[in-house]
């Protein structure tokens, strides 16, 4: 009742269902961006986005350029791989990446030789309205962006001028709304005029009519500053900035879609399905940053923050940068006892360690004490069937009882009941009063149907070879079968008769056939 | 007495019909093999390792069907492979002795390996590759890590690795608390092979 009730005022009002209002701390909210120092070592994965690994095309001891590639994509879900400053390739080895297993990935070690100069080849794209395109979407792939809100989805790949889906409205999302994070908010306040830019570049690219800029309430020097920025630049009349109320998971995608069109993305679909593309603000300056001035990706800006901090701030960090030198520069050296986030409070992991370096979906990094942490993660209490999760659940579910079905190992069950749609935002962990890791739960459900459906598919592929091997036998006896009768018959020394021989000759044939048949067959 | 010719007449002339028409049917829509069988192959994981007592997957999932087999023989498959049989055979459930084996592939050790193709013979899955007189070497996506190969082998050259854990099949382990560890207990004291 209270689940349709709030569902239709949401409905109404043009807002997503559930959501929480956390405590936002966004305390570098109004620190400027600084400009990280040359790290002594940078270390760049080979993987930075969603899809295929990259492949090195540097060998150790050569001598790279800033913005040279370093390692090129192979497939077509993936990006290359950009060096951050110009120095020497030292060695190239796993290394661990900010992952919650602490496992690593191969990464490419530079020693920056101090001089920073960068790989010019590239042209920078003035007249992009006058340019096609294709050639813009191939600059945006070459230079290795892949969405840096944190999802890393190649962001090419969404670039993309489709006759089927046409984009009527393009959508830049500067919500921001995990607590702490201010990356996204201090870029729209000094760098609003490249941002404009760069809607406009992805404008033309997808032939686009017009584009919304949606901030939330709690950053109105942001919307000021954007508004500026379009009034500033001519033809950008079609572009709108939307002030939202302040309301968490706003910023995930489809519900930052459904706000702003009240058209709610079917489940398995994409914003394109709809005629929506959504663009993150940092993703947004480094295509203005690819285009105009011909620069790959080899930078981002994160936000250094928790209470464990000393000197939070944001901060433009080079990929590559190993974490201890981000927060060493904030006034943090020593991790002992404090719990490393990767990414927001809400969404964020978990680190291992902190020699993990920093890659293209680190919109965040965050240090906090232990005890703030403990206090928050206390004793996990049986479910009171209060139905605060459900509220919360900006997606629908009900989680309480995903969280049974994952708990008691009944996947498909689960998985029936739309697991799978769950966004991992994490509103109904934070709303429950029981403090059952929710989300957790989920994410060791999913994680478990996907190594049951990766099982299936290894047992269905190894049935099929086993099946053929047993098929191939069959026929190679067969035919060894019909060979040696063929050869007994005419070398039978009975030349006499030779009808027998003749007719025996003939009964290979069907034999043959016969085998070929069930070869098919099986 | 004519309503009991009648209806004697009418049933009897319906029963007539009715088996006619299953006698085309049966034949119509005949099932090659056993589909009971074909289920119950679905479920295993077709390793073809042979520690069920029969040859491959496929005559292990023949004899369950026809009721020669227990259903808690496939080691590879575990408890979860077990319960799925037990629930399509409709039979209860029975513990499955032994503990299925962290995920294993077979590595041929080149240096070694005299290219005598009796590990090749031996793979069920056709997961080893090689010649006569060449070095042979297993497509490790392809290795089910059944071991049948290893026996096989004149120069004793293969070995069974456990199998790498890849970042991509990486996936988050149950929480830790004391609620979800007291369901794990629960759940084997409840279960109804151990009452």
């Amino acid at each position: 009742m209270l689940h349709t009730l709030l569902k239709s005022t949401a409905e109404k009002s043009g807002l997503f269902h559930g959501g929480i209002e956390p405590e936002m701390s966004k305390i570098t909210a109004n620190s400027s961006i600084s400009t990280s120092m040359i790290a002594p070592v940078y270390i760049v994965p080979i993987k930075q986005h969603i899809g295929e690994p990259c492949t090195p095309i540097v060998s150790v001891g050569e001598h790279i350029f800033r913005g040279q590639k370093i390692a090129k994509s192979e497939g077509y879900v993936s990006v290359p791989v950009h060096a951050p400053t110009s120095g020497k390739v030292v060695k190239i080895e796993e290394h661990a990446i900010p992952h919650p297993s602490g496992m690593g990935l191969p990464s490419i070690f530079i020693e920056p030789d101090g001089k920073d100069t960068r790989d010019e080849s590239l042209e920078p794209i003035e007249n992009y309205r006058e340019r096609d395109p294709a050639e813009l979407r191939e600059r945006v792939r070459f230079c290795g962006i892949a969405g840096l809100g944190g999802a890393v989805f190649p962001t090419f790949i969404k670039l993309l001028k489709d006759q089927r889906n046409p984009i009527e409205t393009v959508i830049l999302n500067g919500i921001e709304c995990e607590p702490y994070l201010t990356s996204d908010h201090r870029l729209m306040v000094e760098k609003p005029e490249n941002i404009a830019r760069g809607i406009d570049i992805i404008m033309h690219m997808v032939g686009a009519k017009r584009a919304i800029i949606a901030i939330e309430d709690n950053k109105p020097d942001a919307a000021d500053a954007m508004r500026n920025a379009i009034s500033s630049i001519p033809d950008m009349e079609h572009v709108e900035v939307h002030l939202l109320p302040t309301r968490y998971p706003q910023g995930s995608e489809k519900q930052l879609v459904q706000v702003l069109t009240g058209k709610e993305i079917p489940a398995g679909k994409l914003p394109m399905h709809i005629g929506v593309l959504c663009q993150n603000v940092g993703t947004t300056h480094a295509i203005f940053d690819a285009v105009i001035r011909g620069r790959p990706l080899t930078e981002r800006i994160v936000t250094v923050s928790g209470d464990a901090v000393p000197r939070p701030g944001n901060m433009r960090t080079r990929l590559g940068t190993p974490m201890s030198f981000v927060f060493a520069q904030h006034g943090l050296e020593h991790f002992e006892g404090l719990h490393i986030l990767h990414g927001g409070p809400m969404m964020g992991e978990r680190l291992k360690a902190a020699d993990v370096p920093v890659v293209k979906s680190t919109n965040g990094l965050l240090a906090m004490k232990s005890e703030t942490m403990m206090k928050s993660h206390k004793v996990e209490q049986p479910c009171i069937r209060c139905g605060h999760c459900g509220v919360a659940c900006p997606v629908n579910l009900v989680p309480n009882l995903l969280a049974d079905q994952c708990r008691s190992e009944q996947f498909e069950k689960a998985e029936s009941y739309n697991l799978f749609d769950c966004i991992e935002c994490g509103a109904c962990s934070y709303v429950c009063p029981s403090n059952i890791p929710l989300v957790h739960y989920f994410r060791y459900g999913k994680g478990q149907l996907a190594q049951i459906s990766r099982a299936k598919g290894f047992a269905e592929a190894s049935k099929e070879r086993s099946e053929a091997r047993d098929a191939r036998i069959e026929r190679e006896k067969e035919e060894r079968a019909a060979k040696r009768k063929k050869v007994r018959a005419t070398h039978k020394p009975k030349p006499a008769d030779e009808k027998p021989a003749e007719e025996r000759a003939d009964e290979g044939k069907p034999t043959d056939e016969k085998s070929d048949s069930k070869g098919s067959e099986s | 007495m004519t309503q009991l010719l009648a209806a004697t007449l009418s049933f009897g002339a319906f029963a007539l019909l009715f088996g006619v028409l299953l006698a085309i049917a049966g034949r119509v829509f005949k099932v090659e093999g056993d589909p009971i069988a074909d289920n119950i192959e679905t479920l295993l994981p077709q390793t073809q390792c042979g520690q069920c007592g029969f040859v491959g997957c496929k005559p292990y999932a023949g004899a369950v069907a026809a009721g020669e087999a227990e259903v808690n023989q496939c080691v590879p498959g575990g408890e979860r492979t077990m319960l799925q049989i037990a629930d399509l055979m409709g039979v209860e459930p029975k513990t499955v002795e032994d503990e299925p084996s962290a995920p294993m592939i077979a590595f041929v050790r080149e240096d070694e390996c005299i290219g005598c193709t009796l590990c090749i013979k031996a793979c069920p899955v056709d997961a080893i590759l090689g010649a006569p007189k060449q070095y042979h070497t297993v497509i490790t996506d392809h290795c089910t890590g059944c071991t049948l190969c290893v026996e096989p082998c004149p120069v004793d050259c293969i070995d069974m690795l456990i199998k790498p854990e890849l970042l991509e099949h990486w996936s988050w382990p149950l929480p830790d608390t004391d609620r979800s560890r007291l369901a794990m207990v629960r759940k084997g004291q409840h279960a109804p092979y151990t009452a």
